[in-house]
């Protein structure tokens, strides 16, 4: 029973990561551009909830309206001022200058918020239990963020696949230098494509810092998560990413119920065993991976 | 007035220049044929109307308007479109989404995915294919259909007849002149000489990114092209 | 019609002094220890160890187009090999850093199988992903220490003077062999072939040069040459303990010294690290701030100046003192051929 409910908390854990992928293959997807600070951006807009419950005394899950529109705006300010520049430049540039912005995060949080672990507390929701049967149960709030995950993929999912928009992402992730022939500024796009990605990690932040302690250290480790649910998925498909998230949080939780320490290790193992034996992954669009 | 008037164009590839000096007019309405052999700069002088390469020297005029050095949306939002040399279909977008890609900038205009499906049906029939599984006449008339949804008040066309079979050339040539019927203003450059001169107005003739001759077609003679395109 | 002579060289002037004042510099540090300055001797070992790592991170990115952020593994792999071998396994501790290199070698090789199937930017977070992996699995060995980590006793025996002085004679020919094999790699044929493939792939594949053999070549050299480095900074430490050794801190640290030293030249990382612990003297009491600064500059180096400080300096006077290009030189058409 112990394993049939560490499977379920890792499905539940595996709808969260999938919020983290989300971003991050999005903008890979219309821009090549892999974001270092991906992570870090996610623990930023934890930290800007931790803020604005204090300092203006709201839930956090209030604070979560107002924290994701202000990332959205940081992300397309981003794209459109820095990054955008460092296209066609090669790939050297935009990993080193997000590395950049991710130790620049890092290190500016640390020195505003000190290394103290955070938490965010909605008021209850976070334990309350749902009884599923059979000695079974699951945080609701876990259940809500699993909830969100699919809800969010899906309006993704429509937007990308039935918008103007959507479309303009699809045909300059084809072919950049033919979309901007049809019309489309590809730096807008970019710019709005970067928001998108910073608006949906900074929910991902906040989700987590409900869930548990953080640090200004603990960007990284989202990036890599985020990276290999992306990975084990396969590139190019959502719901693939759904999957991804979903195996790895799956492999996290039964990897530590094993052993404490071996929970994130498991992890990254069943990420390098579908590396090794299906390198784009379980669900890959026809796309070379890179 | 002329709708396009290009003065002493010239562009360049880093330190190769492609274009020496192109002054040509294209007036309202009228059906324009560029033509040339391979490397005579035709692609390249179309590229740089629309955007996609900078203008080293020269002037581009729309309507008397200065549009030189603008990128590539923002002339698709004065109107001027290019049907691309090699289709550029989308492979991730379907037939029906590649025209409405086409029409990212809504312009007033007669075109609609009713009219363009009436002028190429099998769009319609093929709405929801990717549209790279059409096959290359298909995807040419694809691409033009997408140009046509922007609704353009100058319509560039870059060499349609490449890899196709000459009846499906002379189908999609048959379809030009209706498009030029509506009123919409066409450059189109092409190396199938025969095909193009039947349709245009006035024909320019590039030879090593210079213009080599300049006339309507039933006022030149076989061999003044000839001597045009492959010098003499 | 007059013909133009051409002559192929490599050497300028400025090499020419470069390597002078090179030697010069080399004396200097040799003869250092007479000062019996243990600080300046350990800040020294310190400042070599970073020059390495960042000499073989510009090999990698800067000429290999490899932007490994996953170096770190090799640092920390060597640290422990170094623990390994000197107190589990009786071998002379300062014979086992050349053989921590050797290792870590042994352990680039499975690691390149699978990070070789990525490119650009997910190559870089895939080469993390497998430092991560390292990290938490000695992390989770008891023999090793798991969190806590170990500290190196096999030089206990030793008088503190004599290992700190063998530790920095150390470290001095580690960086000079490390520099010299770098070197006079870049100048070789396969230094050129390597270069061709940073430039373009597929042009340097249709003439023939095998791309995946001098990418995966160039990244075991560097894996030697950290895993090397990793010992050393440890010998030099004492106490390895995974957070530490296979921290990223280590890559963040070369990644800019590189960026703000210069990219693909070998003067750049010299530049690059004498400049980072200048700052790091400067900031010393402002916590968090030096890292902050450092991120800037290398952001902005990046961004504004990607040919780094020594760029700036090459292109304003043409200097090169370790030159790794052939310079084309045309002297002027032989009189008597024009008559």
């Amino acid at each position: 029973m112990a394993w049939l409910d560490a499977v379920v908390q890792g499905i539940l854990l595996g709808g969260l990561y999938a919020l983290f992928a989300t971003g991050l293959s999005l903008i890979f997807g219309v821009m090549r551009l892999v974001n270092l600070a991906h992570g870090d951006f996610s623990i930023l807009a934890a930290f800007l909830a931790v803020v604005a419950v204090h300092a203006l005394e709201l839930n956090p899950l209030v604070a979560l309206a107002l924290v994701a529109p202000i990332m959205a705006v940081v992300g397309y300010g981003l794209q459109r001022l820095v990054l955008n520049r460092l296209l066609g430049r090669g790939i050297l540039p935009a990993v080193l200058v997000t590395f950049g912005f991710s130790v620049v995060i890092q290190n500016g949080l640390l020195q505003i918020f000190s290394a103290d672990s955070q938490r965010l507390n909605p008021g209850g929701i976070e334990t309350a239990s749902l009884a599923l049967g059979g000695g079974l149960a699951v945080g609701w709030f876990s259940l809500l963020t699993f909830v969100l995950a699919v809800v969010l993929l899906g309006a993704l999912q429509l937007l990308i696949g039935r918008s103007a928009i959507g479309r303009a992402f699809r045909a300059s992730s084809d072919d950049g230098d033919t979309a901007e022939l049809m019309g489309i500024d590809n730096r807008r796009l970019y710019g709005f494509a970067m928001a998108l990605s910073l608006a949906i990690v900074a929910i991902a932040g906040v989700v987590l810092g409900i869930r548990t302690t953080f640090t200004f250290a603990s960007g990284p480790d989202r990036l890599l998560f985020a990276f290999e649910a992306v990975i084990i998925g396969g590139l190019g498909s959502l719901w693939g990413t759904l999957v991804g998230g979903v195996i790895l949080g799956v492999a996290q939780t039964v990897g530590a119920k094993l052993s404490p320490g071996w929970g994130v290790l498991t992890g990254h193992l069943v990420f390098l065993a579908v590396l090794l034996l299906r390198p784009s992954g379980l669900f890959a669009k026809a796309r070379r991976v890179d | 007035m002329s709708l396009l008037a290009v003065r002493e164009l010239s562009t360049f590839y880093g330190d190769f220049q492609a274009l020496f000096g192109i002054s040509l007019e294209v007036a309202e309405g009228e059906t324009v044929a560029v033509i040339g052999a391979n490397g005579a700069g035709k692609t390249t002088f179309l590229r740089t109307l629309a955007g996609a390469l900078p203008a080293a020297r020269g002037s581009i005029a729309l309507a008397g308007q200065l549009v030189g050095n603008r990128p590539p949306h923002a002339l698709v939002d004065l109107g001027i479109v290019l049907v691309p040399e090699g289709r550029k279909i989308f492979p991730s977008l379907s037939v029906r989404e590649n025209l409405e890609i086409g029409a990212f900038r809504r312009r007033p205009g007669p075109w609609t995915l009713e009219r363009i499906h009436r002028l190429f049906p099998i769009l319609d029939e093929r709405r929801d294919q990717p549209g790279t599984n059409l096959s290359g006449g298909e995807q040419q008339m694809l691409a033009i259909g997408r140009g046509l949804m922007a609704n353009p008040r100058l319509l560039l066309v870059d060499e349609i007849s490449l890899g196709l079979a000459p009846v499906v050339v002379k189908h999609l040539y048959a379809v030009l002149t209706d498009i030029a019927r509506e009123g919409t203003t066409l450059l189109v450059v092409e190396q199938d000489v025969s095909q193009v001169l039947a349709v245009a107005q006035r024909v320019y003739c590039f030879r090593k990114g210079a213009v080599s001759l300049a006339g309507a077609p039933e006022r030149l003679s076989r061999a003044e092209i000839a001597a045009a395109y492959f010098g003499a | 019609m007059a013909s133009v002579a051409v002559a192929v060289e490599r050497s300028t002037r400025a090499s020419r002094a470069g390597a002078v004042g090179a030697l010069l510099v080399l004396v200097g540090l040799i003869t250092l220890p007479i000062t019996r300055d243990a600080g300046l001797m350990r800040m020294i070992v310190e400042l070599v160890a970073l020059l390495v790592l960042a000499q073989m991170w510009n090999l990698l990115a800067g000429f290999a187009g490899l932007v490994s952020i996953g170096q770190q593994a090799y640092v920390g792999l060597g640290a422990y090999v170094l623990i390994v071998l000197a107190d589990d396994l009786g071998i002379d501790p300062f014979l086992a850093v050349p053989l921590a290199g050797v290792a870590a070698v042994l352990f680039a090789l499975p690691t390149a199988a699978l990070v070789f199937r990525f490119r650009g930017g997910y190559f870089a977070v895939g080469t993390w992903a497998v430092a991560e992996v390292y990290r938490l699995l000695v992390a989770n060995t008891g023999a090793l220490g798991r969190g806590t980590g170990r500290t190196l006793k096999a030089v206990f025996p030793l008088a503190r003077e004599t290992r700190e002085l063998v530790t920095y004679l150390l470290a001095i020919a580690v960086g000079v062999a490390a520099l010299a094999a770098v070197y006079l790699y870049l100048r070789s044929r396969r230094g050129v072939a390597l270069m061709a493939v940073r430039d373009s792939e597929p042009a340097s594949e249709s003439l023939g040069v095998d791309v995946f053999g001098t990418k995966l070549a160039v990244y075991l050299i560097a894996a030697f040459g950290t895993g090397m480095t990793g010992a050393l900074i440890y010998l030099n430490l004492l106490r390895v303990s995974p957070d530490a050794a296979f921290s990223i801190n280590w890559t963040a640290y070369t990644i800019f010294i590189v960026v703000i030293g210069g990219l693909g030249t070998l003067e750049g990382p010299i530049v690059g690290t004498l400049v980072f612990f200048f700052l790091r003297e400067l900031l010393a009491d402002y916590g968090a701030w030096y890292m902050i600064v450092l991120g800037s500059l290398a952001v902005a180096a990046m961004m504004r100046y990607p040919q780094g400080l020594w760029g700036l300096v090459a292109e304003r006077w043409g200097l090169a003192f370790f030159p790794v290009q052939r310079r084309v030189r045309f002297s002027e058409p032989d009189e008597a051929a024009t008559r």
